[in-house]
């Protein structure tokens, strides 16, 4: 029995650690088109601040890989799968033959057609050579744009500016953080990264990246305002990274189809994570969620059935937990319901930078929205995975105080006793 | 400092917060239901209201760095040998409020505490003692009315005994856990009783407040106790355990009821006593049927004809100046067991006068109620249990010396559950967990805990029992029932040693 | 695996357990000094109280532990031999997933460190300083 996988992102990890939870004995293979061993892909935020080295960066300890007999094919990139030979194509010719196979080659940034795109001084954000390249750049130029004002961008921009860099950032939508947040929370945030000196320009595209001499000298934006600047940062999003799958016949729509085992509609081939249109589980629909959790979780149940077993995946939940200059920020679920049909309760105090919001469908929790207050989140993450019925207790739901005590002690003692 | 009342100004403790251990970590604060420790936000210090306190240690017990020591307040009036502090900052009281003082627990006065004025007999040269950890040691006990004499038939040419006996207990300790009602303690304290008691095959006594459906299961090991507020008695309850108690009178108490406030008669308490919630709970200081001994055997019989005769009743007294005479009563009136409680015995709550000045020590009620139950050729007939005041091993032995069958303790078993005997049961606000109802406080008593330290007090005293039976050269407590002679008076005078049918030391 | 299980109709609300944690996890282990001259980090578990109820929750040390799922660094491991999770503060950048995600609350942020802080069953001791301080039984260290 051979496993092999494709990527070395956190689904990988999980997928080792998965397939080693029930095989301990045969051989995995993972190849990867990044020459580094698998390091938390968020950090690299850190790193471009400043605030960790490259040696921290490693999400399993070096000898994860000797421990759990995985060969590391780093720095080949896997072209074509030959499903009737069950053999992975590499660039450079040789064959990879597989027993079982996991896709888990996450995603690759969005570009859009902008003009001017094309060239020196454009960069993206989502490996460790971006944030290199960009580190390079500190101390060498001294404006910069980013082009998105979601996660990627805003933490590309907290960076570079905190390592000295004028930053814009420029946001199609009416506001940031428009996936996981809400006005109100992208405000919040807005202010704070503008009372610190960033530049957030929302409901504006970018129309032009001007060059001069072929070297990036400015952005004219679509209302015809311009900025200068001497380079450019992408980060308007990612998606599915599936190019080693075309001609194979495995289904694929805006990633790549899998079942509630993390199998694709070819035997013996699973997919996971960024890459993956896997289970939602709130929406019970299947869905490219890229965020870290499900990357690994998904590995890990793709890994347990690769390795025999029949894990059913009960699906992802959306959720980000991030940090912008001392304002803790949360997103689970459906936060930011798309309909009226829906019960939104929120509270605001401005003035602390405090906002929460929570989302009931029928009276069961659905969605929560954090900032500022983030204090044993985690049980709301919990209400709304286990689709509690919180109608009759909602209110003790919006205070900062959180807790089990103030909740029905039928649903407290079944919470607390489990696990 | 601005005006205070004077009974501010002379409270009783003093709070020392030792500064180099304390670590505001106010453990103190959350543990005082007096509200003594007090935790100022502002200055993020805990300071302390002395006047709250009522020295009840609880918060030098779990403080964690030891900082905390509680002492009497030294302040002190001029001497006076009839005017004690107690009597001046009573007055105060009274004066303040008009109304009754009252307090918990038992009499603290110091009236002679004639167990310590008795010694026990050792076996010397002329008779051997006996080593309870080789021989056996018999503590078993048989509570019961027993016959005037009994019949034996020779069948096939083996004796058999044809006498009818009254239903007999057997408890294997001679230590009962005296009637504390489920009201006046809770039902953790209650819970750790009866599995204590099932543990080591002795009873435990309901009090009047009722018995908790929860604790139907325990009945093996249950006094269910018909007192005259009648609080939870129907004949489910009368079944449920293995004897009935009338409750006549409370040694800390005498000639006085109950009263159980309104607000204290929560849920539970309400369905057990059978009473609505909210409602005062007053038990009357007579039975209103009861005015003369024959219409106590009314009571007694109706009792037994509701317990087909199965069950011994029980009659517990206040040691009172008649005790003797009341006793002889009741043994004629039918009672199996008559429990006599000193003036020393507990309360949840009594008038201070009465408790400190009502009654008589339970040394002398019980020589006298035993002697007299002799004279008149019907001690067998009932069970002797002496109650109130019992504070150890050597207690228990002495009083099966005067008499008594076995003894009922009650302060004792709450001492070994935590109780500090700070008298503040009245107050319902018990930081220990034991005389309160609030659910903050009474789960400070684990019945787990509970059950286990009870369990210990009873069998380490039942070791030292058998040891100073050995001693005697006694090999069972039966043996030592009434046997005055293995008491000895010091620094008696002529009348007590009397009353108390034993020789002074010496003699 | 054995873990820290509390008896709500026990618990009394003292929070010595809080406080033994804080001793357990300082540097010098003494309770005085924790509490006098080192920085004071917040204790591990979190008693819960309201009106007459309280209990100390504690970490689960889940099977499938939410808050290794979710940690973006790979400081928070679930040690496949004993099934403790531990988070690995060196590792820890303060991205507060594992908060989000922790359906107990029981994983705190301790904000001048810029970290996450989780019971760690106290690896120096048999039983966790918690269950050893509780002066009412209420916390067991049990398998279940």
């Amino acid at each position: 029995m051979e496993y092999v996988i494709i990527g070395n992102g956190v689904a990988a990890i999980g997928a080792v650690e998965g397939i080693r939870q029930i095989d301990l004995q045969n051989p995995i293979t993972i190849i990867a088109a990044e020459p580094y061993a698998t390091y938390g892909r968020p950090l690299i935020a850190n790193l471009l601040r400043g605030k960790i080295h490259e040696a921290d960066l490693a999400y399993r300890p070096e000898a994860f890989y000797h421990d759990n007999k995985v060969t590391l094919l780093l720095g080949r990139t896997a072209t074509k799968i030959d499903v009737a030979a069950h053999q992975v194509l590499l660039e450079d010719g040789d064959k990879v033959p597989y027993d079982k196979l996991l896709i888990a080659t996450g995603g690759k940034p969005f570009i859009p057609p902008i003009q001017g795109k094309d060239g020196p001084d454009v960069y993206t954000f989502t490996t460790l050579d971006d944030a290199r390249k960009l580190d390079a750049l500190v101390g060498k130029i001294k404006q910069i744009v980013v082009i998105g004002g979601g996660l990627i961008g805003l933490k590309a921009a907290e960076s570079l500016h905190d390592r000295g860099l004028k930053v814009t950032v420029v946001e199609l939508a009416d506001r940031i953080l428009s996936t996981a947040f809400d006005q109100t929370a992208g405000n919040i945030i807005g202010n704070r990264l503008a009372e610190v000196g960033i530049e957030v320009i929302t409901e504006k595209s970018v129309k032009e990246i001007v060059r001069e001499n072929d070297r990036v000298i400015g952005i004219i934006l679509n209302d015809g305002q311009n900025r200068s600047c001497e380079a450019v940062v992408i980060a308007i999003g990612v998606i599915p990274d599936k190019d080693s799958v075309e001609g194979t016949g495995i289904e694929t729509n805006r990633g790549i189809v899998v079942n509630d085992y993390l199998e694709t509609s070819v035997a013996d081939i699973y997919a996971a994570g960024d890459v993956a249109e896997a289970l939602d589980l709130l929406s019970g629909e299947r869905r490219v969620v890229p965020i870290w959790p499900n990357a690994y979780t998904q590995g890990q149940y793709a890994g347990r059935n690769m390795a025999g077993a029949r894990a059913t995946y009960t699906g992802g939940l959306p959720m980000n937990s991030i940090e912008f200059y001392g304002i803790p920020t949360m997103s689970m679920g459906m936060a930011n319901p798309a309909d009226a049909g829906y019960e939104v309760i929120t509270k605001l105090i401005p003035e602390n930078n405090v906002y929460r919001k929570l989302v009931l469908k029928d009276g069961i929790l659905v969605g929560a929205m954090l900032i500022g207050e983030v204090e044993r989140a985690g049980i709301l993450t919990g209400l709304i995975r286990n689709r509690v019925k919180v109608s009759d207790f909602k209110e003790e739901l919006m205070k900062d105080t959180l807790s089990f005590s103030s909740l029905p002690r039928e649903i407290r003692t079944e919470w607390l006793s489990s696990a | 400092m601005l005006h205070q009342p004077i009974t501010k100004n002379y409270h009783d403790f003093i709070i020392e917060r030792d500064p180099e251990k304390c670590i505001q970590c106010q453990v103190c604060v959350r543990q005082c239901s007096y509200g003594a420790h007090i935790y100022n936000e502002k200055d993020e210090r805990v300071t302390e209201d002395e006047t709250r306190c009522v020295g009840c240690h609880r918060c030098e017990a779990l403080c964690p760095t030891g900082a905390l020591t509680i002492r009497r307040n030294p302040s002190e009036f001029r001497e006076n040998a009839l005017w004690a502090p107690q009597f001046i900052k009573n007055i105060y009281k009274q004066a303040d409020t008009g109304g009754i003082l009252l307090t918990g627990m038992g009499n603290p006065y110091p009236y002679p505490v004639y167990w310590d004025r008795m010694v026990l007999d050792a076996s010397q040269v002329t008779n051997p003692s006996i080593d309870p950890l080789r021989e056996p040691m018999e503590l078993r006990t048989w509570l019961g009315s027993k016959p005037d004499a009994i019949e034996v038939e020779m069948k096939k040419g083996k004796p058999k005994l044809t006498t009818n006996f009254s239903p007999q207990l057997q408890v294997n300790y001679p230590i009962l856990f005296s009637a504390m009602s489920y009201g006046s303690i809770n039902l953790n304290v209650h819970v750790g009783l009866a599995r204590a008691a099932e543990e080591l095959g002795i009873l435990y006594n309901t009090g009047e407040g009722g018995l908790h459906q929860s604790l139907y299961k325990y009945g093996k090991n249950t006094i269910v106790q018909c007192a005259s507020g009648r609080f939870g008695v129907d004949s489910k309850y009368l079944n449920a355990g293995v004897a009935i108690e009338i409750k006549i009178g409370q040694g800390a108490k005498p000639g006085i009821g109950g009263h159980l406030p309104g607000e204290k008669i929560g849920k539970e308490i309400s369905i057990t006593r059978m009473i609505p919630e909210g409602s005062d709970a007053i038990s009357p200081a007579p039975h209103h049927d009861i005015y003369s001994i024959e219409d106590l055997r009314q009571l007694i019989y109706a009792l037994k004809e509701a317990t087909d005769y199965e069950k011994p009743v029980f009659v517990k007294i206040a040691a009172v100046h008649n005790s003797a005479a009341i006793a002889s009563g009741i043994a004629r009136a039918g009672a199996d067991v008559i429990a006599i409680d000193g003036f020393r015995g507990g309360t949840g709550a009594a008038p201070t006068m009465i408790r400190d000045n009502v009654g008589i020590p339970i040394e002398l009620a019980l020589a006298s109620v035993d002697e007299r139950l002799r004279q008149e050729g019907i001690r067998n007939r009932v069970s002797l249990l002496a109650a109130g005041g019992i504070r150890c091993s050597a207690d228990v032995v002495k009083a099966i010396a005067l008499g008594a069958d076995a003894v009922y303790i009650g302060t004792a078993a709450l001492i070994a559950v935590g109780c500090t005997v700070c008298q503040r049961c009245y107050t319902g606000k018990c930081p220990w967990g034991i005389a309160t109802n609030d659910p903050y406080l009474a789960k400070r008593i684990n019945p787990d805990i509970a059950h286990r330290r009870l369990a210990n007090l009873v069998r380490a005293w039942g070791h030292e029992i058998q040891e100073m039976l050995g001693g005697m050269g006694l090999n069972a407590i039966e043996s030592l029932r009434g046997n005055r002679e293995k008491l000895r008076g010091v620094g008696l005078n002529e009348v007590e040693l009397n009353i108390l049918g034993i020789k002074h030391a010496g003699a | 695996m054995k873990k820290v299980y509390a008896r709500e109709d026990v618990c009394i609300g003292c929070r010595l357990c809080e406080i033994a944690c804080i001793v357990e996890h300082s540097i010098s282990k003494d309770i005085i000094r924790a509490f006098k001259q080192e920085e004071k980090r917040p204790a591990r578990n979190v008693v819960e109280e309201c009106g007459p109820v309280s209990f100390s929750v504690h970490c689960r040390h889940c099977d499938e532990p939410p808050c290794v799922q979710v940690c973006i660094s790979g400081a928070m491991v679930k040690d496949p031999k004993t099934g403790r999770v531990r988070n690995i503060s060196e590792k820890c950048v303060g991205c507060w997933s594992c908060v989000m995600a922790c359906p107990y609350g029981v994983i705190k942020r301790d904000t001048d460190q810029g970290k996450v802080i989780k019971c760690d069953l106290c690896p120096d001791r048999d039983l966790p300083a918690c269950v050893s301080a509780c002066p009412n039984e209420a916390l067991l260290y049990e398998e279940k």
